[in-house]
């Protein structure tokens, strides 16, 4: 039988590519899924999923989850679940195109829920920690379900396949974004299941994750203790509870987080000056078990920006170009400039120290 | 010959590559298709746009000349040749390069020349013009790297955990202070007569390249790091 994932480890290599509008214009899918075709080569047709920011306006207020379903048992199951905890603002399916190398779909539906008052008040728990609480108990416990998007104004779409395939597939070219993150995933030894392909997501929090970590057990021993659930078995799963933690829960910032995940080298931290050697010291002595280490290039996406972050060591390669108000960032610098031939700034950030975007007013910085 | 690249697949090109006997190659629109001049030994290649990953790999003799930025591998284990890069260069360029030159005129990611290596008359050179990433001339064999630090003010332009592991070769550094939080398997002095006269051909060709003055550039300040003979390595790869 085959092994699905959650049933086996799966370390991962990929290519990732991003677009971040400052000033909030909004752009489809097209450009992006022309990025990560250059870097074909970096993935092997097992994954690709995108994520993309502002594409739900007139449900701007709602959770829109996005749903694979195994069978139609999963799906009157999960529905039912669903009716006990939200109010089903609306559901469709998900609209796709046949695709020659898209295949063995699951049922994909999407539905915009609020929870039900009710039972919110009831479970005392704040109305963020309260959908975190269904979204995990679903994928949990829930066969042949599996919730991978679950913000508001925010949708993941991903599959097996090669990344510019599943762009096509969803017809990307119909959702308007200010922000989209991609991923093509390069597993050497999956059984390819479409839930297995990047973003990860949680809320509006979502990673695409170029790497492998090699300290996925001691977080995932840490972050379980907090309600989280590793049903994936994947790093990159690991990394986005890890973020939804910090930030939505601690409460650090992105910048402190980047400190926490890739932290500096002790040796390094002794080079800084007295203020800052303080604040290093603290965050990795308060949060040790939620250092990653291996190799890793992220990009994490959340409701008004985006960060990327490269493993101390920078063992993967990333490049961000700067054109006005718009910054593009990819593993390979080629997938970038044919979005945008010219930049006005290129770099490539150091290892451990993130690139932070948010939009130029009421963005949600920390 | 001249071909366009754009989104061709990087084996197609590299086929049409392969099928031309022309010594001058040129490649326009390239954007990130890998290995070009991989294993060559005799061609001439101008690439203009982004050259992919693995550029000149095993290279064997050729020249090389790329008009934008490279990506990551540029050289790897190459064994002759030049390669001249207008523009920034990305991580793990030069590695294992035991022969050939690479010039850069910006800077260079993380993991550059790590384990040159020099063997009879093979000599491998890199020169930076700009500043190298973290992990510089890692487990440096042999050879000859150079970071001139154009745009590094003055301070040290290679960031932490140069030449660890050093144990041949030699990691010249412009910098107007000795540079200090190295490791110990690296000593560092300043720079000496025989030094300059090692380095100053390669500055002139680099010169040459991208149109620069070499006097100018070797009045600077230079120090060099040479491998410390205290610290254990040499017996690992020598036969005294």
């Amino acid at each position: 039988m085959l092994l699905k994932e959650g049933q086996v480890r799966i370390p991962a290599g990929c290519a990732i590519s991003g677009i971040f509008h400052k000033d909030g214009k909004k752009e489809n899918g097209e450009r992006i899924i022309k990025s990560i075709s250059t870097m074909h080569d970096r993935s092997n047709g097992l994954g690709g999923g995108f994520a993309a920011y502002g594409i739900y306006p007139d449900f701007k207020n709602d959770y829109a989850f996005h749903i694979f379903y195994d069978s139609n048992r999963a799906k009157d199951e999960c529905e039912t679940y669903l009716k006990e905890n939200f109010d089903i603002i609306a559901m469709a399916k998900i609209p796709t195109r046949r695709h020659p190398r898209i295949t063995d779909e699951p049922m994909i539906f999407r539905y915009f829920v609020q929870p039900l008052q009710t039972v919110l008040a009831f479970s005392q728990l704040d109305e963020k920690e309260f959908v975190v609480r269904k979204v995990i108990h679903a994928n949990h416990n829930i066969k042949g379900a599996y919730i991978f998007s679950s913000g508001k104004n925010v949708g993941v779409f991903k599959a097996s396949g090669f990344p510019e395939d599943v762009g096509e597939y969803y017809m990307l070219e119909n959702y308007e974004a200010y922000s989209w993150t991609c991923h093509g995933r390069y597993p050497t030894n999956t059984p390819g299941w479409w839930g297995g392909a990047h973003p990860f997501a949680l809320l509006d929090t979502t990673v695409v994750h170029n790497g492998e970590i090699s300290s996925y057990d001691a977080n995932r021993r840490f972050i379980e203790m907090f309600g989280y659930s590793c049903d994936l078995l994947t790093d990159t799963e690991a990394i986005t509870y890890i973020v939804d933690y910090l930030n939505r829960r601690i409460g650090l910032n992105y910048s402190e987080i980047a400190n926490v995940i890739a932290a500096p080298f002790w040796s390094t931290i002794e080079k800084k000056p007295e203020e800052e050697k303080k604040r290093l010291t603290y965050l990795r002595n308060a949060f040790a078990s939620l250092l990653v280490t291996g190799p890793f290039s992220i990009l994490v996406g959340f409701e008004g920006g985006m960060m990327a972050l490269n493993d101390r060591l920078k063992l993967r390669s990333m490049v961000v170009g700067e054109k006005d108000e718009t910054v593009y960032i990819a593993s390979e610098e080629c997938a970038i400039r044919i979005m945008q031939p010219e930049f006005d700034k290129i770099y490539a950030p150091r290892g451990g120290e993130p690139v932070i975007l948010t939009l130029n007013k009421g963005g949600n910085a920390q | 010959m001249e071909f366009t690249a754009n989104t061709t697949y990087y084996q197609e090109l590299q086929n049409q590559i392969r099928n031309c006997d022309d010594k001058e190659i040129i490649i326009k629109e390239l954007y990130g298709q890998r290995y070009i001049g991989c294993a060559t030994s005799d061609k001439n290649f101008k690439l203009y746009g982004t050259a992919g990953n693995g550029l000149g790999q095993y290279n064997n003799g050729s020249t090389i000349e790329v008009f934008g930025n490279c990506q990551e591998a540029v050289g790897d284990t190459m064994n002759s040749g030049d390669i001249i890069i207008h523009g920034n260069c990305g991580d793990a360029c030069g590695y294992g390069m035991r022969g050939g030159r690479i010039f850069i005129e910006g800077d260079v990611g993380y993991r550059a020349g790590i384990h040159m290596k020099a063997y009879m008359d093979k000599f491998p050179v890199l020169i930076v013009g700009g500043k190298a990433g973290s992990f510089l001339g890692e487990y440096l064999a042999g050879g000859l790297i150079a970071i001139l630090g154009n745009g590094a003010q003055g301070k040290m332009p290679c960031s932490y955990f140069c030449g660890t592991g050093m144990h041949g070769g030699k990691i010249i550094l412009r910098c107007d202070e000795k540079p200090d939080g190295l490791p110990e398997q690296v000593l560092v002095s300043e720079m000496t007569e025989q030094d300059r006269e090692e380095l100053t051909p390669h500055i002139e060709d680099y010169c040459k390249y991208f149109g620069l003055n070499a006097k100018e550039i070797l009045s600077n300040r230079f120090y060099v790091l040479t491998p410390n003979p205290n610290s254990g390595y040499n017996q690992l790869y020598t036969f005294e």
